[in-house]
């Protein structure tokens, strides 16, 4: 049998996501009856969930999700960890079995922090050391894959149908101020369970519906700067280049987006001056970073959420609002089932970046 | 007859629409079931909720009624018949239409009307109330669609995207527009409707007015414009047999 890597997997896929600005606690059950309505966009061969402020009590530490396929992995693996952090919990990430979902491997849940001498050691700031730790782990301990690093929140995912994976989770156990969802439908090869979205490091998490004709250029960039795109789907290298732009080199989100979805330059040429000088300033200087290719995706970040299609809008995307809540999904069934009375719909254009954030002072910052 | 979607998978609602022995059939609590009413014929459906994709894809002469919005791909290759839609309506709508009306009372998504085409008797028409999106008439080979920018026209720029027309060969695309759209492409060529266009128009406008309210007289005192694919650099010669 083929994994993911070894055969290319074209995607249709669906995705979701509800956002509190005023911090509220939402259930995470609410964004599995949403991701349910769109069951034809998936195949069963991946769903997967992101949900932030979901860790109040440890929200601190960070919270590593690690898949192990054999007990030796995991005893790696944890040998590394506590060489690297401190471990201030540990446990199995609880599930409910469930007849369709199957094959599951070890799925544990660590809180924690790294370790100050070795951190002291390491001249990295907090983030950095901790994101190194999480991309030599994926690469190098056979088994052993951490799929969400961030703090105070989460991913869950799995092979199966969403709506399946979130029983699965059981995430109506956990409430947070913002929830992502993934269905997967890859078509040329079995799914398998790290090759479920959400793609996430650190804060970031990435759910995507579309194929990355750029992907190769895109790796070949951003493995120069420390990542590794071991998984070769093509969704991880987007949550790299999130956090090479954002995170590392400071850029805004939109200015993300006006990389990795840059306008065309007949387009660009219609812009006044000074938007027009910076436009081209990111797509030359970012250019291997373009992303081509028919793409939307929901990006999770700590205290926000950014939702971009591809600039030629080659898939579909709609955003509802209603008071503090923002909704954004693939198709408007999916909003509709979480709220039928929307104060506001609107379809986003291609390549223009939806970005929402708490509001000062909401809680779960 | 009144059927209740609320939880049917969409074969099964399908089903039920096809195996009704009333023409005239209302759904309600639809809630993203794909496919309604494909291909169907002799019949009258009233969509309560939301529809999911490709409605009416396919449609052989039913009319279809949307009671809310509708997403992408409506009336994806529909060969006859009907479907209006009383809100906006997704990408892709009228996806390769070859015959029918489609009219939307609001906005229409991205590659409204792509690759609609007309042969004979069969012509369709596409009516999209407010504001397209781009890529509006892509690859355009026959049959016509207005767009009348109710409510945007105050914008200062055409209702519709960019790249409108691209790829266009055939058929007609009215804008009820102050503005000619910036980035037409050069075999797309634009002028102010003539009284023959505005004729033309009129009967689809006050369509659009029947049903969802307006004065076509009032609407139609306003600039038209009328984009068609030029003769001297239209992709026609590559497609069409001279």
């Amino acid at each position: 049998m083929s994994i993911e890597g070894q055969v290319r997997i074209p995607s249709g896929c669906a995705i979701t996501s509800v956002f509190s600005k005023s911090g509220e606690n939402i259930s995470g059950r609410l964004v599995v009856d949403s991701i349910a309505t769109m069951h034809e966009r998936s195949n069963g061969l991946g769903g997967g969930f992101a949900g932030y402020g979901i860790y109040p009590q440890y929200k601190d530490l960070y919270a590593f999700h690690i898949f192990y396929d054999t007990l030796a992995a995991r005893q790696a693996c944890e040998a590394f960890i506590d060489r690297h952090f401190d471990v201030v919990n540990l446990s199995k990430i609880p599930v409910r079995k469930h007849p369709n979902i199957i094959d599951e491997p070890l799925i544990w849940r660590y809180f924690l922090t790294p370790l100050p001498t070795k951190l002291k050691d390491s001249q990295l700031d907090e983030s950095e050391f901790t994101k190194r730790c999480v991309i030599r782990i994926n690469d190098s301990i056979e088994g052993a894959y951490v799929f969400s690093s961030g703090k105070n929140m989460g991913v869950f995912k799995a092979v199966g149908y969403p709506e399946d994976v979130g029983d699965f989770y059981r995430l109506e156990d956990y409430e947070g101020y913002c929830w992502t969802a993934h269905g997967r439908y890859p078509t040329n090869t079995p799914g398998w369970w790290g090759g479920a979205h959400p793609f996430a490091l650190l804060g970031y998490s990435i759910v995507h519906n579309g194929e990355i004709s750029s992907y190769d250029a895109n790796r070949r960039f951003i493995e120069m700067y420390g990542y590794r795109c071991n998984l070769q789907t093509d969704t991880e290298v987007i949550t790299y280049i999130v956090d090479f732009l954002h995170r590392r080199r400071g850029l805004t989100l939109a200015e993300v987006a006006s990389v990795i979805a840059a306008p065309f330059w007949t387009t660009i040429a219609t812009k006044p001056a000074e938007e027009r000088e910076k436009l081209t300033y990111l797509r030359n200087t970012f250019a291997s970073l373009l992303i081509t290719g028919p793409f939307s995706i929901l990006l999770g970040f700590d205290g926000g959420i950014m939702a971009l299609n591809d600039r030629l809008k080659l898939r579909s995307m709609v955003v509802g609002e209603r008071g503090d809540r923002v909704y954004i999904a693939s198709e408007e069934c999916a909003i509709r089932v979480m709220e039928p009375d929307l104060e506001k719909l609107w379809a986003p254009r291609g390549g223009e970046p939806v970005i929402v954030r708490l509001n000062a002072g909401a809680q779960g910052r | 007859m009144l059927i209740q979607a609320k939880d049917l998978p969409f074969r099964e609602l399908n089903r039920q629409i096809n195996a009704a022995g009333e023409q005239s059939v209302t759904l309600q609590g639809v809630m993203g079931q794909r496919f309604i009413a494909s291909g169907l014929k002799g019949k009258d459906v009233e969509i309560n909720g939301i529809p999911g994709n490709a409605l009416g894809a396919y449609l052989d002469g039913a009319h279809i009624t949307v009671r809310g919005n509708a997403q992408d791909a409506t009336g994806d290759t529909m060969n006859e018949g009907s479907i209006r839609i009383y809100g906006r309506s997704g990408d892709a709508t009228g996806y390769a239409m070859r015959g029918g009306s489609i009219y939307v009372q609001g906005d229409s998504g991205y590659r409204a009307g792509i690759h609609m085409k007309a042969y004979s008797a069969k012509y369709p028409v596409l009516v999209i109330g407010g504001a397209a999106g781009s890529f509006l008439g892509e690859y355009l080979a026959g049959g016509v669609i207005i767009v009348l920018g109710i409510g945007h026209e105050a914008e200062g720029k055409a209702p519709v995207g960019y790249f409108t027309g691209t790829g266009m060969y055939g058929g007609k695309i009215f804008l009820r527009s102050a503005h000619v759209p910036h980035d037409l492409p050069p075999q797309v060529d634009v002028r102010e409707a003539a009284a023959q266009d505005r004729e033309e128009a009129y009967a689809h406008v006050a369509q659009y007015c029947a049903y969802f309210g307006g004065d076509p007289h009032q609407l139609m005192e306003h600039r038209l414009l009328v984009l068609t694919p030029s003769e001297e650099s239209s992709y026609k010669q590559l497609y069409c047999a001279q």
